[in-house]
């Protein structure tokens, strides 16, 4: 198993609520998630907005600290560790941002995004590496000399998965990352990513609330509703037989094709 | 797959030019004051007193811009003033960017109690109305060039540590703040390599800002006799005399005061310009 989620919980304070003295009421936004993620696996996370999507995301990946359960990531439990303990491991997770605008700074040319990471991790021969990670996402090697805003936004998130696949992975968190582009740029975005995991070998996690992609993309599908989950399992089963309420509102709302559908 | 939107160089604009050209002038004029001084600033003539620019008629050769009037040469006294307002705005402007900076992006960036020790701090030292706090300070410490830095210094670290903060604040929510962390970098190494490239434009800007401040700040305190002992010339002095005498010898007041005009807003233009010129992201 890559991951083992154990009865996750996460609260957060919410400021807005905090009284003049004392501490902020907690809103919980994870209620006690268990799952795993087999290695090898595409798994897709669905849910609405505010479902907790992106928060599970950030605490499989450390971003945020668990208040309650466990994560286990290759059979080391990731939960409490510090940030000190974290990043000798943290090159074997990685993460592709929604908003690639934002999740590449503005002042760094496409090479040092991409080198950046590597050398924190001591790796070697570079230039080489930053190469090679930009032909996996078919962008030019002359790019690397670019600035992140001389890219058009399908480029740029090609940045994004070349930052995260350059440093060889076993993990990938995708949270909505082709919410941002125009049909044919995802269309080219998510074929990408689909031959990189077969290619590379890769867990991928894939957050979106679009649940045709998912469909395309994901052996594995997990549904999220105000931070519990409502149902898991095959994503071609949960598709034919969706068992949740919830789930089957969920793919009613969006017009699958039907491919025997007449024409009026 | 090739396109010129990476190979476009922008020119250096104009506003550079200008700003870059009258600053270069004075370090130049300062720092060779002895040798392209026409005269001893100090040299008094009772004799050449109040002499006119060299364009008007019945001038004495060799006073380009007129005479004071205890003849002391006016271009001569304005490029030995232009020592004393450029270390002032230099040294005052850089260690008043440095505290205010630093404070402002630790604030910024790391929040929590450092921010909250910092901001307060900020709030209470800027309950003081500053020119009293200045004039309070300079009569305590007994006028002088350092006086006059650690006044400046004093009262404007806080505009740098606000501004800094709030941008770094904004920076730190950006999601390649995030991505360093999952990149493994440490909190101090991300502020230095990812949060700092893209607060110092802002920097620079009011670096500069600033050490226009410093030349007025400079001039405002000679010409309420403040500053520097009375015989080294400078240009709030040299205004200070001249305003008395205005109706019999202009140039004395116009000619300082044109130089301090030319020089603040250079130093205010050169920001905007360097910005237009180095800043990769073009806004
Ligand atoms: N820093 C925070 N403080 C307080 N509440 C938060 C914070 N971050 C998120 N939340 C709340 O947690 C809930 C889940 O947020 P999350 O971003 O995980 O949703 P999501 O499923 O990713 O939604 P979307 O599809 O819109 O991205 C939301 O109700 C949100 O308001
Ligand atoms: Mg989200």
């Amino acid at each position: 198993m890559m991951y083992q989620v154990r009865d996750l919980r996460l609260s957060l304070p919410d400021m807005t609520r905090k009284p003049l003295l004392g501490s902020a009421p907690r809103i919980e936004i994870l209620r006690g998630l268990t799952f795993d993620v087999p290695r090898g696996a595409v798994l897709g996370i669905v849910g609405g907005s505010g479902s907790g999507k992106s928060t599970l995301g950030r605490a499989m990946l450390r971003l945020l600290e668990p208040t309650g359960g466990s994560i286990t990531f290759e059979g080391t439990d990731i939960t409490h560790l510090t940030e000190n303990q974290l990043r000798p491991m943290r090159h074997r997770f990685q993460m592709i941002f929604q908003d690639p605008m934002s999740s590449l700074n503005p002042r760094r040319r496409v090479g040092g995004i991409i080198a950046g990471p590597l050398k924190l991790h001591g790796m070697d021969r570079l230039t080489t590496r930053v190469d090679e990670a930009l032909d996996l996402v078919g962008l030019p090697r002359s790019f690397a000399r670019r600035f992140p805003h001389e890219l058009s936004g399908g480029q740029r998130q090609r940045v994004g998965i070349a930052r995260a696949i350059a440093l060889r992975p076993d993990f990938i968190l995708a949270d909505e990352i082709v919410s941002g582009l125009d049909v044919s740029s995802q269309a080219q975005v998510l074929n990408l990513l689909g031959g990189l995991v077969k290619e590379l070998g890769l867990t991928l996690a894939f957050i979106s609330h679009d649940l045709s992609v998912i469909r395309r993309l994901c052996n594995r599908t997990l549904v999220l509703h105000q931070g519990e989950i409502v149902e898991e399992g095959e994503t071609a089963q949960l598709f034919e037989a969706p068992q949740a309420a919830y789930t089957r509102e969920l793919l009613q709302a969006i017009p699958l094709p039907d491919p025997y559908q007449e024409w009026a | 797959m090739r396109d010129a939107r990476g190979e476009v160089r922008r020119p250096i604009g104009l506003r550079l030019w200008l700003s870059g050209g009258w600053l270069t002038l004075l370090v130049l004029g300062a720092l060779l004051a002895p040798w392209v001084a026409p005269k001893d600033p100090l040299m008094q003539d009772l004799f050449l007193g109040r002499m006119p620019p060299f364009w008007v008629a019945g001038t004495e050769p060799g006073y380009w811009l007129g005479t004071d009037s205890l003849g002391r040469d006016v271009l001569s006294r304005i490029l030995y003033g232009t020592r004393l307002a450029l270390i002032v705005a230099l040294v005052a402007g850089t260690l008043t960017c440095l505290i205010g900076a630093t404070l402002g992006l630790i604030a910024g960036y790391y929040r929590g109690w450092p921010d909250r020790i910092i901001s307060r701090f900020v709030d209470i030292w800027m309950a003081f109305p500053p020119v009293l706090f200045a004039i309070l300070l300079i009569a305590v410490l007994g006028p002088g060039l350092v006086s006059i830095i650690i006044a400046i210094v004093v009262i404007d670290w806080t505009r740098f540590a606000r501004v800094v903060r709030a941008e770094a604040m904004s920076q730190g929510a950006m999601d390649y703040v995030a991505s360093a962390q999952v990149a493994g970098r440490t909190r101090f190494g991300t502020m230095l390599t990812e949060i700092l490239p893209n607060v110092l434009p802002t920097i620079v800007a009011l670096l500069t800002l600033e050490m226009g401040i410093a030349v007025i700040v400079e001039a405002i305190l000679s010409f309420v006799n403040l500053s520097i002992s009375t015989d080294s010339p400078t240009w709030g002095g040299m205004i200070a005399e001249g305003r008395t005498s205005v109706h019999q010898a202009w140039w004395v007041l116009v000619f300082p005061l044109i130089t301090l005009f030319l020089t603040v807003l250079s130093f205010s233009q050169l920001g905007e310009g360097l910005k237009d010129r180095f800043d990769p992201v073009l806004r």
